[in-house]
């Protein structure tokens, strides 16, 4: 069975069909990759897979166990980590704040050891802002590490919220636009971070994406979403081609 | 000079009640963006429950099943009575609140209001119209310093409500549930998402705030020990100016708000007749907030509620 796996999901706001019969299936250590124009209804599915909304109907498997329903902080807990596309960073902590407290559920020394400060409270925040100061390390931010994230500019904060993500020791990443707004320079880190990522961690990786540029030299295989319905799917270079695709898209501003 | 002294020590005692309750408006809506209008009869309801613990232990105490001295039984009540109170604030925010999470902020400002009510009314219903008693516990010592008069009572209010907020700031600092209630006032999306339970902290917040506003319903108590069930109210709302003043959501702020009302508030008194005490005071705050609309740390954003 694969990593992720998504069966049927229909989701409804309303009397809004917002995703109808949506299937995904992601092997590990795969990229993929789902486009579409605004409002097709791409935000919503990380939702409905990440647990922030309950899917009306569907089936959401996690590593063969079944995640659906389950609220957000267990799906978390249980290998997803996810990234936003409009920046959700804590505006007055710091780098490393940030990345320590996406170790939240395994941090399990309790009042006392707070306060007193333990040895188990010791040995734990060693190891914690250890392993934080890798991660920032490997996302090459780990010089801002005591500043606030506010102070920081905009592809430095991106970095910030992957290195958070991926804190949480996911086995798949989810990353909502992560180049929107990004300059060529930024946009160029960014590929690069990400297959650093894909290769050191192994881990599969799910991008939801308009610059069409970034899916084609990232992912192996594209989903076409529109009107909450996938319309198309396969490789990069077939989909550009996919009739549907470019009926999606005329209009739209898609070549970059 | 003396008698300025004088009034600044009786503004610190008063400021603390101020304080101490104004955090309890703070820290709620700076994860859950909603203003709990119930924590001013939190306050009193603390004060009733610091009432019967303390009129059980006295009891006990008299009829020699523990003997215990008074200022452990202040303790005791004090300990006890918070405990008794954030399950009465974890009850408000599970019944009245996380139903409503998504819903309009002006029904969850509704449910305070009517909470607030249901207190007040189920405290008169339970206990009756006639006011209650605080029991004594620590017998009043007056010190003379150099013409200023200066009470154990007063000291011991004022270093308490220090030694809680200490103690709260350090919370918040130092585990992992005040890292998250930190993160929550900034995003609250994103932070289950982190791995942590949201439900777990929104009612851990609850129980805090209404734990310090049990505290500062017993040592209000121990000054002024007569109760009644509407006692809250104004208090309540004086608080929650503070909360405001302090800037929303900030722990520091509302200390520093919650201390400079009961300043304004006794050096009113020293120029002004008694009677326009508030009239005078909250003029000059409102004179503030036209001037720093976002409190003293309150960040000039709106920061939105998602999810």
């Amino acid at each position: 069975m694969s990593l992720l796996r998504v069966e049927h999901m229909t989701h409804y706001f309303g009397g809004l069909q917002a995703v109808s019969d949506y299937a995904l299936e992601l092997e590990p250590g795969q990229i993929k990759g789902l486009i579409g124009p605004n409002g097709a209804g791409k935000t919503t599915i990380f939702n409905l897979i990440t647990g922030i909304h309950t899917p009306s109907e569907g089936h959401v498997y996690l590593d063969g166990q079944e995640i659906t329903g389950l609220r957000p902080h267990r799906i978390a807990a249980q290998g997803l980590g996810r990234t936003f596309q409009n920046l959700a960073l804590w505006r007055h902590m710091t780098v490393l704040e940030h990345v320590k407290m996406a170790h939240y559920s395994r941090i399990d020394y309790g009042l006392v050891g707070a306060f007193l400060g333990s040895r188990r409270r010791r040995v734990q925040e060693q190891e914690f802002t250890e392993r934080s100061r890798e991660l920032l390390r490997m996302l090459d931010i780990e010089s801002h590490a005591e500043q606030l994230v506010v102070n920081l500019p905009y592809g430095v904060q991106r970095r910030v919220e992957m290195a958070r993500a991926l804190a949480t020791d996911p086995k798949v990443l989810l990353l909502d636009e992560p180049t929107v707004g990004m300059t060529a320079e930024e946009l160029r880190q960014m590929i690069e971070v990400i297959h650093l990522v894909h290769q050191r961690l192994g881990l599969a990786v799910f991008i939801i994406e308009h610059r069409l540029r970034f899916v084609m030299e990232l992912c192996q295989e594209v989903q076409t979403l529109v009107f909450g319905r996938v319309v198309a799917q396969g490789e990069p270079e077939e989909i550009l081609n996919h009739p549907k695709v470019i009926e999606a898209y005329l209009g739209e501003d898609w070549e970059d | 000079m003396t008698y300025f002294l004088q009034n600044l020590v009786n503004a610190l005692q008063w400021g603390s009640f101020y304080a101490l309750i104004a955090l309890g408006y703070s820290m709620v809506y700076s994860i859950l963006m909603l203003f709990n209008f119930a924590h001013g009869d939190i306050f009193m309801v603390g004060a009733y429950i610091g009432f019967g613990v303390a009129s059980a232990l006295v009891a006990f105490n008299s009829l020699g099943l523990v003997v215990l001295p008074g200022w452990l039984l202040l303790v005791l009540t004090i300990l006890v009575s918070m405990l008794l109170t954030s399950f009465v604030g974890m009850l408000v925010e599970r019944i009245g609140y996380r139903p409503l999470r998504d819903a309009p902020r002006a029904s969850a400002a509704i449910t305070g209001l009517m909470i607030g009510i249901i207190l007040e009314t189920g405290n008169l219903a339970l206990l009756g119209a006639q006011r209650v008693r605080l029991p004594t516990m620590i017998q009043s010592v007056t010190y003379d310093l150099g013409g200023v008069f200066i009470t154990n009572k007063k000291i011991m209010i004022v270093l308490v409500s220090l030694g809680l907020m200490l103690t709260l700031h350090q919370f918040v600092r130092r585990t992992k549930w005040g890292m998250a209630m930190r993160a929550m006032a900034y995003d609250y999306a994103v932070v289950p998402l982190m791995g942590v339970p949201l439900n777990k902290i929104a009612a851990m917040t609850f129980a805090i705030g209404s734990a310090l506003a049990a505290a500062a319903g017993i040592l209000y108590g121990v000054a002024y020990p007569v109760l009644d069930p509407y006692m809250g109210i104004v208090f309540g709302w004086k608080a929650f100016v503070a909360a405001i003043l302090g800037g929303r959501g900030s722990i520091m702020g509302a200390c520093l708000a919650g201390f400079l009302l009961g300043f304004i508030e006794i050096f009113v008194t020293m120029v002004f007749p008694s009677t326009l005490r508030d009239l005078i005071a909250y003029g000059i705050i409102m004179l503030i907030l036209v001037f720093r609309p976002h409190g003293f740390f309150g960040e000039a954003y709106s920061a939105r509620l998602r999810l």
